[in-house]
């Protein structure tokens, strides 16, 4: 069923009783040519592009719960390409790209609002900074403005300029940056598979991985066993347990990151805005709820729930910024599970078993990334060569010391 | 958090910075031939297993001693915490 105006317009005016299920709910078969494990975001558009653009069949997608229960639900929904190193620029940018077209791609209304991200700079270093990367992203063909105070007033003029600790200086602006809302993106990739003949299988927990001679034969699993010709992993925030079942130890740690939302509150915030002296970054929903997170609470977690002191951590950030913030209440807090790797930065590769494919690592920023991972996963699964703008996000580059370390912190990962 | 030290009782997490798995205890030695592959594996590879976790924390604004906490991870309980010099020491560190 295609959505459009003139359908629901007819579904009005009988009664709603057309609509159907936007998805199958299929029983597994014994082997497919492509399964990938994890449906979320990022494991259900490698499915769809792994149809669409690559022309592959039987495929399907195992989720251990529902789809889209993980990360792609617990993210704070903000999209840009506003990286600065070469190896992961491109690859967002491509990301970026794709979210302008998706809904049209999807026939899903994913609610992209570009409204743009604005990125404080509170000292003259820091703008140094900004100018460096704005000017790095404009080298790779992304928009980047810096903006001056005025312009920064101009753009948000609640924000707290004469911050004894932290006046704002300026801004980086990324205008065709903006928010998504999650769960569409996860429904509408969901549907698009689906159509394209993908299995959606739920409430399908992977618990083995046969592998003989050094190949995948398919996955053991809490419905049987599937056979498999290529197994493509993509469980964000669970890879070291996943990826142990095939004996693989990686350079990540979980983490948990607690993101907030406020009651509903009228129109108040055009985009997304970062805080540049703590770590602090707001936007609002549609439905006005301010949308807010900060770091990680630092230590290793599969909780998805995080402690009290980031919590306060993260409401200092956002009074020193905007001290009007303090006037909301507190809807919702939650915490998410994060591959957090060595270097900050994702992996996009095959792995030593033939035939099984990785897909983690994301850290704290694998939201925006979902369309640009789903596309360059499947055109590795497909083709057996990375996508040109994925090829530095290889597993061996820690060992070959080519890391990907837009902070320059090295190997701790909560500092990342 | 609350973290039992050995030493002065309950202290809050705040007070102590987080470095990771305690197996960093085990720091290669860095004139073994094989001393590349095993740095590679001491500085980028992690079990990072659910469960019970052990790994050091470092009591920054304290005493300043490293500790070595076993911790399940998925439920965020602590369940035994070490001094790491004793848990180094008894693993045959010479200092």
């Amino acid at each position: 069923m295609r959505y459009s105006g003139f359908r629901i317009i007819r579904e009005a005016l009988t009664g709603h009783r057309g609509w159907g299920p936007a998805w199958r709910d299929p029983v597994p078969q014994a082997a497919y040519d492509y399964v990938i494990v994890g449906g979320g975001g990022h494991g259900l558009a490698t499915a769809y592009y792994l149809a669409k653009t690559y022309g592959k069949a039987r495929i399907a997608v195992l989720e251990k719960g529902w789809i889209g229960s993980g990360n792609a639900g617990r993210n704070t929904t903000i999209i840009r390409s506003n990286y600065l190193l070469d190896g992961n620029e491109p690859f967002y940018e491509l990301s970026m790209q794709l979210w302008e077209g998706l809904e049209q791609e999807l026939n899903y209304n994913a609610m992209i609002s570009q409204r743009g991200i604005l990125n404080l700079c509170h000292s003259d270093g820091q703008r140094d900074a900004y100018r460096r990367r704005g000017n790095a992203m404009r080298l790779n063909g992304v928009d980047a403005e810096l903006l001056d105070r005025d312009g920064v007033r101009a753009m948000a003029p609640f924000l707290d300029f004469d911050n004894a600790r932290f006046p704002i200086k300026g801004g980086l602006v990324q205008r065709r940056a903006g928010t998504a809302r999650h769960d569409a993106v996860v429904w509408g990739y969901a549907r698009g598979a689906d159509r394209l003949g993908v299995d959606i299988i739920q409430n399908c927990e992977v618990t083995g991985m046969r592998i003989e001679g050094g190949r995948i034969l398919g996955l053991e699993t809490t419905r049987g066993f599937i056979g498999a010709g290529k197994v493509g992993v993509a469980v964000a925030g669970n890879s070291s347990r996943v990826m142990a079942m095939a004996g693989m130890r990686l350079p990540m740690e979980s983490h948990v990151l607690q993101a907030f939302v406020s009651e509903g509150l009228k129109p108040l915030i055009p985009g997304v805005i970062t805080f540049g002296a703590g770590h602090f970054y707001v936007s609002q929903s549609d439905k006005g709820g301010l949308v807010f997170g900060g770091d990680i609470d630092g230590y290793n977690s599969y909780a998805q729930r995080g402690n009290l002191p980031v919590v306060e951590d993260v409401c200092e950030g956002g009074m020193a910024l905007m001290p009007m913030i303090g006037r909301a209440r507190l809807l919702r807090i939650w915490g998410g599970i994060m591959d957090m790797s060595m270097d900050g930065s994702p992996i996009i590769d095959r792995t030593d078993v033939d035939g099984l494919y990785f897909n983690g690592g994301w850290c704290y920023g694998g939201f925006k990334a979902t369309p640009g991972s789903g596309l360059c996963f499947a055109h590795l699964l497909a083709t057996d060569s990375p996508q040109a703008t994925a090829a530095a996000m290889r597993l061996d580059r820690f060992r070959r010391g080519l890391l990907i370390d837009e902070k320059g912190v090295g190997n701790q990962p909560n500092l990342h | 958090m609350l973290i039992p030290h050995p030493l002065l009782g309950p202290r809050d997490a705040q007070e102590f910075t987080y470095l990771g798995d305690a197996a960093l205890i085990d720091r290669p030695d860095g004139l073994a031939a094989d001393a590349a592959e095993r740095f590679f594996d001491y500085g980028y590879l992690r079990d990072n297993p659910p469960g019970e976790h052990r790994e050091l924390w470092f009591h920054e604004q304290g005493d300043r001693s490293w500790l070595v906490v076993t911790r399940n991870i998925t439920t965020h309980e602590i369940v035994r915490v070490e001094l790491a010099r004793d848990v180094a020491l008894a693993r045959g560190r010479g200092r």
